[in-house]
């Protein structure tokens, strides 16, 4: 595979919190325009990784390399350049609650682009909050008067703000009904289809894996176990991965996506 | 990639033709000349571009639909961007709509009365609860099981007494110093630099003490409980705590105010003796009054009603302190930054009605004839 078309690269990454240690020698690839799920159990690491990736947390060893450039050892002006290319949505949301949901979204394009046209920043800002899904009244509210679900996808809009290549999701649809988990699938689907997306996406939830991803990335014994289609992890004979993915909850999320491609080719 | 975004209007045939990369990096004052464009547009040509974003896009559509041109060049993923744009193109509310300035600084103040007036009564009401909680407590001494917290409030005991000793009493050290020094250069004027022990002696055990201890103790532990408290609601310790049957007011306000009403009067003694040994300092140093003859004079001149006064004001100022800071902790809701406005509240609350009260206490006491 040709070196361009790896967006993310992660090589011998070693983390560690005092005496645990969370990573040692983890390798990942990204490859451009694919949806990444990660999966793994609570405590192996998997945002650790996500924050790695992003610059927020110092890795001990070990190499990433994201858009081809190495981000562990960045000076502030070249990681401003390529943080203009990524958007994040953290697990919470981390929406600034002084900020309406409108100056949420602007706000990135204000601080990358000072100059921009207010006027045109405000129909950005109102095109973002309706593609991703929220009401025509939210862009005036403060965080705290929306709800879980709301707060995720504000989260989003303001991740997409920028129109990046690149998208990092922490378990956006952990806390959502499944109606709103399978609308977000949707959503995050659709956006990758249309801005050719690359998609770094952590996840427990197997509904979206099933739906949305290319390939899936296994975290366990501090290191990526397995990487590929939910069929070639389940060929591998991972006792782990087995129980993850053949588990009762697994066989239902089989259960369903058979059942709505039943119906998609019954139509 | 990074080619600007530009274009080029071939007039006669009313088409514009657009080249470079259509994305927010690149766009440059491209949307400021579109709007200003007043040139005939029938058709737009992306043919020429090599990059679209969705921000690109908007412009784009925004042109189309000013000017009713059509579209032409657009290969199926772009043609699907466009789709998407489209869908989101909904009036939205963008900002919230203001009231003329007049009439919203009259809802302002309107507004702030009603708190005020409604913070008043809650905080009377948390009095009142705290008393029935204290009620509960007692009572159950004598009907088991026995509710109260010891570990609890010892460990309060500490956190609110014993780590504030330091500083408490380098603070009061300080201010001895300072009234004895101020006093002497006042009195020296009069010949009289002896009364200067008069003035720490009385002024340290009567009011100063206590009063800087009480503002201490506020900044220190109205406002630690206030946040602990209000931390607690947003994470919905005290919910959880509701649900399993453990009273919020017992378990987390009653060892709080009873650590307070307990510690404020020692802190407050040990405030008046700290600030009386900087006087002794002081006036040894810049007077050359030696200590023996200092300690003297302090036992002939401060009456022991000067102590009363001091150690009957305390434990009630402690108590506000700690109410204020519980109540304000309590009415936490919603978001993090409630957090940090309640704590504030807490300790000018408790400031605030502590100056107030010292003041009702001193006419009280002189009108009992304790001067």
């Amino acid at each position: 595979m040709a070196d361009d078309d790896i967006v993310i690269r992660v090589r011998g990454l070693k983390n560690s919190f005092g005496e645990q240690v969370v990573h040692e020698g983890l390798d990942l690839d990204v490859r451009r325009g694919e949806i990444l799920g990660v999966v793994g159990g609570s405590g192996t690491g998997k945002s650790v990784l996500m924050r790695s990736i992003i610059g927020l947390q110092i890795p001990d060893e070990g190499e990433i390399t994201v858009f081809g450039e190495n981000t562990v050892d960045l000076e502030e002006n070249e990681a401003v350049e390529i943080r203009k290319r990524w958007g994040v949505l953290f697990q919470g949301g981390a929406l600034f609650s002084t900020l309406t949901v409108a100056e949420n979204v602007e706000l990135p394009i204000k601080e990358f682009y000072p100059k921009f046209d207010p006027a045109l920043l405000d129909e950005i800002a109102s095109y973002k909050v309706v593609m991703t899904g929220l009401p025509a009244d939210a862009g005036p509210k403060y965080p705290a008067e929306l709800s879980g679900g709301m707060r995720k996808r504000a989260g989003l809009a303001r991740a997409l703000a920028l129109d990046p290549e690149l998208l990092f999701l922490d378990e956006p649809t952990a806390g959502l009904d499944p109606i709103g988990a399978a609308a977000f699938d949707e959503l995050t689907l659709s956006l990758q289809r249309t801005m050719g997306l690359t998609v770094f996406l952590i996840t427990h939830d197997l509904d979206s894996l099933y739906a949305i991803c290319d390939r899936v990335a296994v975290l366990a014994d501090k290191k990526v176990i397995a990487v590929g289609t939910i069929d070639e992890l389940i060929a591998l004979d991972h006792p782990w991965i087995e129980e993850y993915f053949k588990g009762p909850r697994g066989r239902a999320a089989v259960a369903t996506q058979e059942a709505g491609m039943g119906k998609a080719g019954a139509d | 990639m990074s080619v600007p975004a530009a274009f080029t209007d071939d007039s006669a045939g009313g088409t514009l033709r657009f080249t470079g990369s259509l994305s927010l990096a690149n766009l440059g004052d491209l949307p400021e000349r579109l709007a200003t464009y007043d040139g005939k547009v029938d058709h737009i040509d992306l043919t020429g571009i090599d990059r679209l974003d969705t921000i690109g896009a908007w412009t784009i559509h925004r042109l189309a639909q000013r000017t009713g041109a059509d579209i032409k060049g657009l290969n199926p993923d772009a043609q699907h961007l466009f789709d998407q744009v489209q869908a989101a193109d909904q009036p939205v509310v963008i900002r919230a709509q203001h009231a003329p300035a007049f009439y919203r600084v009259l809802g302002e103040i309107g507004e702030a009365t009603i708190q005020t007036f409604k913070t008043m009564v809650g905080l009377l009401g948390f009095l009142g609860a705290t008393t029935l909680a204290f009620g509960a407590i007692f009572k159950s001494i004598f009907v088991p099981p026995r509710r109260f917290r010891f570990n609890a409030t010892v460990q309060r005991f500490e956190v609110v007494g014993v780590s504030a000793l330091w500083i408490i009493g380098l603070m009061s050290f300080l201010i001895g110093i300072v009234i004895a020094q101020q006093g002497a250069v006042q009195l020296r004027q009069f010949g009289a630099e002896v009364y200067t022990i008069n003035l720490v002696g009385r002024l340290s055990m009567r009011e100063l003490g206590v009063l800087m201890t009480a503002i201490m103790v506020a900044g220190r532990s109205g406002s630690s409980f206030a946040a602990q408290i209000g931390t607690m609601r947003l994470t919905e310790e005290i919910d959880a705590m509701r649900t399993i049957g453990v009273s919020p007011m017992e378990a987390l306000v009653v060892p709080r105010v009873l650590a307070a009403v307990v510690m404020m009067p020692l802190l407050g003694f040990y405030a008046a003796l700290i600030s009386i040994m900087g006087g002794c300092l002081l006036c040894w140093v810049a007077l050359g009054i030696p200590p023996v003859t200092y300690i003297q004079r302090i036992r002939e001149v401060v009456p022991i009603s000067d102590v009363w006064i001091g150690l009957i004001k305390a434990p009630v100022f402690g108590a506000i302190i700690a109410i204020a800071g519980c109540f304000q902790g309590m009415l936490v809701e919603a978001d993090a930054e409630q957090v940090g406005l309640r704590t504030t509240a807490a300790v000018v609350q408790g400031i605030f009605l502590v100056i107030v009260l010292d003041a009702f206490f001193a006419v009280f006491f002189s009108s009992v004839g304790w001067i």
